[in-house]
């Protein structure tokens, strides 16, 4: 235990070492010589023991071809250490996307990986602190995108942690690898609360609508069904008269067809900020799926009542930064 | 270790079952034939498995067929350690690691025994079709290794994938072989089962035992003479000598290591050469008469034969020195001289009778009885032959009175009868007469079928003289060698024969490559070492010297190996980097490029941070824009670019 932990302290003092510069590091993070690290494998380990007894045979039964065959074997550990070595050097690392994801679910960074050299690279792999490994090839002078997970567990900025770029191609007896810290940052909403309140029809949330729709908002047009589009703008009709069709959906004209306020200082008193901010994010997720307009008060910010994609982003960004300086 | 656990595909089992093929099969005929049976069949289950898709089998059946196999080898052989058992252990080991195949640490540790099998082979032979069976066994090991990492490529890829590597891996084996400080082993005992089986002179003669090796064209040792050959009829390369006569047989009586140094006088030109000996298992130094000095970690016995401390378990290489004029054993001991002269109770009354009536007519001369006993031999008209009749209870008189007919070990043991009957100490030397020089290599080869027998006579003033009856009545055998003595349809080997020269030649070619093999791959031994790096220039090579120039070599050629495989490093686009250089400067005022910003979004953004540069950090965007995703970049923008950038300082 003792061992263990000592061990993880001197890896954390090696690795920061060996990171020198603070991350995050300036793009795009070439993995020059300097900062490859190699060293046997423990099947590398288990070689250079067998190389050993067969050297002690030879030597001891006067073998000359069995002293070749050690001879020739230790050299070929010696190039598996260059090529190992060489299956990772100069590789540049550069930050792709991070879509934004829900506390509780992994965010999934892209780094790019670029291969100038004229010899392709194979069989890296590349992960972040305890998670699975991600195994790349890439082309000569190509390039190819990794995307390597990481659990989110708090909303807010999540930046990527270290990376571990590994190889131990191509004999597995040397394994080379080399740490970056790319910046990319992940924003992480906070999660959905599995149990919310019911949407809030109540108060100045509703204006001058009913709960079902009709009225006020005039039916527009028909488009594809989209899996987040409310089962009760499912044109049924439509898709009862042409058999085996796709489903679409009805739209209604006007932002306005059904508008409801989502207020941080509405809800429940019990609920503390952050559960706050669960509801509000189930909240806005139903109202968008249910195709309702809706607005978004935080004690901070406000947000006018919209429907669509673009309004969900903003609105589950405010919640994930919400506070963000003060925690 | 993730990878480690990673289960094994179809692809990498097939390579290591090809790999295990490769390595065990040039052992089967070494181990016993229920082993080797076993192996086979443990291969073809886990061929049928792999490409049945079937499951492995069952761990309890694995650790079954485990103990099975090694309680077979030890009631086998009765223990488990020593050479054979230990490669029909291993061979044990792999077969069973194959049905257990399961993570890629099976892989690896299936190619290690793999290798080891390869050591395994070099234990009984180390020829070169040995070497180059070996180096295909590594070559698809290597491969299997390289498919355990990644399984994707074809398989003529991954051969020549791992040929690279082994390529590449050649220098370094070079260097060390050359330089890695040698150890003469053992380093501990050597069980007695290596070099069980081989030909060669016996310590015992009896009718017959010198003409079974007249059959056997294999090498017993090779000269290389610092100087002029001697005459053919002086090679007389002294083996054992054997005093002791039991009316059939002669045998050695000699006390071992009697001399440390050679107790006789020089006379006459010495002859110095250098002997590769086969190794025979005795601890006889074949050596030209008379040896005038003693190769390392050896003595004289007592009737002047070099003998090796240690018995002669490898190839083995001394330089010697002979006189061929020396007088030895002038003041021998009253004891041999009884021991010489010792004759059965009875037996042979023909013969006594004759070396009565020298005795009687020459009385203490035993010069004069010497000629009369040749002088005998002369007028009997002796055959020399291959084939001679069997003899009975009195062979000596049957040979010289009624067969006649004889081969070296009958004319040897009838002349010492003689002479010991007439009162003169005498006694047979075993060893080899001649040799033939290769014309490839100029080395003279000693094969088996040169073993001859001959007999020295000790006379008063003069020691022990040399006489070989063989040459009284058939001078060619001396003089040439065994093929012009015998009659002609008498079978011998091809090389001991005298016609079909171009197959003698061709053999003469294969031979010379064979000695140069031993000599400089097999026989590469602590000696020969330091020889190679004194003659280099290398003044009294210890191992601190021969690994420090080992290391900076071996550094030397690990610095080529990564300039050539890290060769055309990088091929950066000038506009690329100088854009970068450029960008790195802005950085470090604190205007980072965003890798998302196109060049003139990011010129405007930092210029409205930087008005003072402004216009200086639009013109680079502008051309760099313009080189990288304009049409025909120029190249004097290029340049221009390049200039701004050198001159910008913000």
């Amino acid at each position: 235990m003792m061992l263990a932990s000592l061990r993880l302290r001197l890896h954390e003092t090696f690795v920061r070492w060996a990171l020198r510069t603070r991350p995050p590091e300036p793009v795009p993070i070439i993995l020059t010589q300097r900062r490859v690290y190699v060293l046997p494998t423990r099947a590398g380990l288990a070689y250079a023991a067998a190389l050993g007894v067969i050297l002690l045979g030879a030597m001891n039964y006067n073998l000359s071809l069995g002293h070749a065959l050690v001879f020739l074997l230790a050299g070929l550990g010696i190039v598996a250490i260059l090529h190992t070595f060489r299956n990772l050097v100069q590789i540049s690392l550069s930050p792709g996307r991070c879509e934004p994801v829900f506390a509780g679910s992994p965010a999934q960074f892209s780094l790019i990986l670029e291969n100038r050299r004229p010899d392709a690279r194979t069989s890296l792999r590349l992960w972040i602190g305890d998670q699975d490994a991600v195994e790349v090839d890439i082309d000569a002078r190509a390039s190819k995108v990794a995307t390597l997970g990481y659990p989110a567990t708090r909303r807010g900025w999540l930046p990527m942690p270290r990376v571990t770029v590994e190889t131990t191609w191509p004999l597995g007896l040397v394994r080379a690898w080399s740490y970056a810290a790319p910046e990319l940052m992940c924003l992480v909403y906070p999660a959905p609360a599995a149990k919310a309140p019911p949407l809030p029809w109540s108060g100045d949330s509703a204006r001058g609508t009913t709960r079902d729709g009709r009225g006020a908002d005039d039916f527009s047009g028909m488009r594809k069904h989209q899996v987040s589009d409310a089962p009760r703008h499912v044109a049924w009709k439509a898709v009862a008269r042409q058999h085996d069709g796709p489903l679409l959906t009805k739209l209604f004209a006007g932002a306005s067809a059904q508008q409801i306020w989502l207020d941080w200082n509405e809800l429940p008193a019990t609920a503390d900020g952050e559960q706050r901010l669960s509801i509000l994010a189930r909240w806005m997720l139903d109202a968008d799926a249910a195709g309702l307009a809706w607005g978004l008060r935080l004690p901070a910010l406000q947000l006018a009542p919209d429907n669509g994609q673009e309004q969900l982003a903003a609105g589950l960004r405010a919640l994930a930064l919400h506070n963000d300086g003060a925690r | 270790m993730a990878r480690a656990s990673r289960p094994i595909s179809r692809r990498q089992t097939w390579w290591l079952l090809a790999s295990a093929i490769a390595a065990a099969a040039p052992l089967a005929q070494q181990v016993p034939l229920w082993l080797a049976l076993a192996g086979a069949s443990a291969f073809g289950w886990r061929a049928l498995l792999t490409w049945q898709h079937w499951r492995l089998p069952p761990r309890w059946l694995q650790v079954l067929l485990v103990i099975a196999g090694t309680v077979g080898v030890f009631l086998q052989y009765r223990t488990i350690l020593g050479r054979t058992p230990g490669i029909a252990l291993l061979l044990v080991f792999l077969a069973l690691k194959l049905l257990e195949l399961r993570a890629a640490r099976d892989a690896v540790v299936t190619a290690l025994l793999c290798y080891f099998l390869v050591l395994g082979q070099f234990l009984f032979t180390q020829t070169i079709p040995t070497a180059m069976l070996a180096g295909l066994t590594v070559l698809i090991t290597t491969a299997a290794l390289l498919a355990a990492s990644d399984d994707r490529p074809h398989p003529r890829q991954q051969l020549r994938r791992a040929a690279l590597l082994l390529a590449q891996a050649l220098p370094f084996m070079l260097l060390l072989f050359v330089l890695f400080p040698r150890v003469q082993g053992p380093l501990w005992g050597i069980p007695q089962d290596r070099f069980s089986a081989v030909s060669g002179l016996s310590d015992s003669m009896s009718p017959g035992s010198i003409a079974q090796l007249s059959q056997s064209d294999a090498i017993a040792f090779r000269v290389q003479f610092k100087g002029e050959v001697p005459p053919q009829s002086q090679l007389y390369w002294r083996g054992p000598v054997m005093p002791a006569f039991d009316g059939r047989s002669w045998r050695v009586a000699q006390t071992m290591g009697a001399y440390p140094e050679v107790p006789y006088a020089g006379a006459g030109t010495p002859v110095e050469y250098e002997v590769t000996l086969e190794p025979h298992g005795k601890h006889w130094l074949f050596a030209l008469e008379m040896p005038a000095s003693l190769p390392p970690e050896s003595a004289l016995t007592s009737d002047y034969q070099p003998v090796a401390r240690q018995p002669v378990r490898n190839r083995t290489r001394y330089t010697q020195r002979a006189w061929p004029e020396a007088l030895a054993g002038i003041d021998e001991t009253p004891g041999s001289l009884r021991a010489a002269l010792s004759l059965p109770k009875d037996g042979n009354p023909r013969t006594r009778a004759v070396g009565a009536a020298w005795r009687a007519e020459h009385g203490e001369d035993g010069a004069a009885i010497l000629a009369a006993a040749q002088n005998l031999f002369n007028r009997q008209l002796l055959i020399y032959t291959l084939n001679p009749p069997l003899l009975g209870a009195d062979m000596v008189d049957e040979f010289l009175f009624d067969s006649k007919r004889g081969f070296c070990e009958h004319f040897a043991a009838a002349f010492v009868f003689a002479l010991r009957s007439a009162g003169v100490p005498a006694r047979v030397v075993a060893g080899y007469q001649g040799g033939e020089i290769n014309p490839v290599d100029g080395y003279l080869e000693v094969r088996q079928y040169d073993a001859h027998a001959w007999t020295e006579a000790w006379i008063a003033g003069r020691g022990w003289v040399r006489i070989d009856p063989t040459a009284i009545s058939a001078p060619s055998r001396i003089n040439n060698n065994l093929a012009a003595a015998v009659p002609a349809n008498e079978g011998l080997p091809l090389l001991a024969r005298s016609d079909m020269a171009w197959l003698k030649e061709l053999r003469y070619r294969l031979d010379a490559v064979t000695n140069g093999w031993n000599q400089w791959v097999l026989g590469y031994n602590p000696q020969r070492q330091r020889d190679l790096l004194a003659s280099l220039g290398l003044k009294e090579p210890d191992w601190r010297s021969m690994t420090a120039i080992l290391s900076v070599l071996c550094g030397v050629i690990m610095l080529g190996l990564a300039g050539w495989i890290l060769r055309n490093r990088l091929h950066v686009d000038p506009v690329l980097a100088a854009w970068r250089k450029f960008t790195a400067r802005l950085a470090r005022r604190g205007m980072v490029w965003q890798p998302w910003e196109g060049p003139l979004d990011f010129a405007e953004r930092a210029a409205a941070a930087d008005p003072a540069h402004g216009e200086g950090i639009r013109e680079i965007a502008a051309l760099y824009a313009g080189l990288r995703y304009g049409p025909a970049p120029q190249a004097a923008d290029l340049i221009r670019f390049k200039n701004r950038i050198a001159a910008f300082r913000p």
